[in-house]
């Protein structure tokens, strides 16, 4: 069985969007491999103590978005193919950058001044 | 079919009585969800519930409990109704092992194995007498002798209430347990919106004796908003249907809406209004909106 995944109440972002979140991590570090099952969706809300309806709203956004298939009776999968991970991973460093270019449009920096700001944080971890 | 039959079917509930009245209560469950029934105090929840327990006749109105006609059919729907109120008192001078035989005997469902299970995951001595209890260990006591019997519908009035966190834990760990049957519905009431928010699939809110809104909750979710707005001077706000409040007099308003769509975007903008943040809510502040909406409306 797999390790449940951890629902913060304190984090900002939708339960079903922490789960979809965690999962698709789980699949990019390859600890979710291609083809392995992945908990049904009563199994998964009893283990993390969320709806079910949470968990399957998350569940049809990972099909829609091809990281998980469901076979009709037999359950859901880790959808197959070997570009799936870094492409997940590209798509998690997407959401982090848009999440960053958000946070400086509220700031108002400047498009240069974000990218200077990235720079000087690639800079300071080349450095450690 | 039995199972398109829903677990639970209230329509048009009336039941009046000298200070309160309960007026056109409509609530449906499907087998297999679980729905948290939400109100302040004294909105209806428990008349709600003894009503569709039978404990109590509406004065009109229809009540079907897992297909059964209610209060006629009472008898033969209790086989299959697990209900805990938090005003239920077991007998203090007997143990939680004689309440445990006491239940065997009545019901045939009675599953010893789950029972002895419960007993070790709720952290209960079987042989103690249930006058020593804690008030969470009463609760906890309570909830086993209904689960251990299975029932297909678990009613349960205020189950969190007065619990400390890890008690709450455990409770809600197991009632999600229960789901893992598809067959199997839970009704609970709270004014726990945090434990509601987590667990429940369908949420109803009642106030004042009326249904103010029920739905599933990732509709709830995902409706409500709230928005900032920066109002330049001399431009008015349009006037928006979904906008159920607006606060602020100055260049910063703040709305909330029952029905966020991209289109809103599109409204202010043409009015010149500029959107700053759009912030979800959590349920208990969709609670609160919907009830202050809901009074402001039927105060017109």
């Amino acid at each position: 069985m797999h390790s449940p995944l951890n629902i913060s109440q304190t984090d900002p972002r939708p339960m079903y969007l922490q789960i979809k979140e965690q999962i698709r991590h789980r699949v990019a570090v390859g600890d979710w491999k291609a083809g392995q099952e992945v908990p049904s969706i009563r199994a998964l809300a009893a283990a993390v103590r969320v709806s079910v309806i949470t968990v399957k709203r998350a569940y049809l956004e990972l099909e829609r978005e091809g990281v998980i298939v469901t076979r009709h009776g037999k359950g859901s999968f880790v959808a197959g193919g070997l570009e799936l991970p870094t492409n997940l991973q590209e798509q998690e460093l997407d959401e982090h950058l848009a999440a960053a270019a958000r946070i400086a449009r509220l700031l108002g920096l400047s498009d240069e001044e974000l990218l200077e700001r990235l720079e000087k944080v690639e800079r300071s971890m080349v450095k450690k | 079919m039995i199972a398109t039959t829903p677990a639970i079917e209230l329509r048009g509930i009336h039941k009046a009585f000298r200070f309160f009245t309960l007026q056109e209560v409509s609530l449906e469950l499907s087998p297999g969800q679980i729905m948290g029934f939400v109100g302040p105090n004294g909105a209806g929840k428990s008349t709600t519930i003894r009503i569709l327990m039978g404990l109590l006749t509406a004065d009109a109105g229809h009540v079907r409990v897992l297909g059964r006609a209610m209060p006629q059919e009472q008898a033969l729907a209790k086989r299959d109704i697990g209900f805990v109120s938090d005003d239920m008192r077991l007998f203090g001078n007997a143990t939680l092992a004689w309440h445990m035989k006491f239940v065997e005997r009545t019901y045939a469902k009675w599953d010893s194995r789950y029972a002895a299970q419960l007993l070790s995951r709720f952290n209960l001595q079987a042989e103690q007498p249930i006058k020593g209890l804690s008030r969470g260990e009463h609760v906890k006591a309570l909830l086993l002798l209904v689960l251990a019997r299975r029932p297909r519908l678990l009613v349960l009035d205020e189950p969190t209430s007065g619990l400390d966190p890890v008690a709450r834990q455990e409770v809600l760990s197991e009632l999600m347990d229960v789901l893992q049957d598809e067959d199997r519905s839970i009704l609970f009431s709270s004014h726990n919106t945090a434990d509601v928010e987590r667990i429940s699939d369908q949420i109803t809110f009642i106030d004042r004796g009326r249904i103010v809104d029920s739905r599933d909750k990732e509709t709830f979710l995902e409706r409500w908003r709230r928005i900032e707005l920066h109002v330049r001077d001399g431009v008015k706000l349009p006037d928006v249907p979904s906008v159920v409040d607006v606060n602020g007099t100055g260049r910063v308003a703040t709305v909330t809406t029952n029905y966020y769509t991209p289109e809103l975007h599109r409204i202010y903008e043409r009015a010149g209004v500029e959107i700053h943040e759009v912030q979800r809510m959590s349920l208990e502040e969709i609670f609160v909106a919907n009830v202050m909406s809901s009074r402001k409306e039927r105060a017109r």
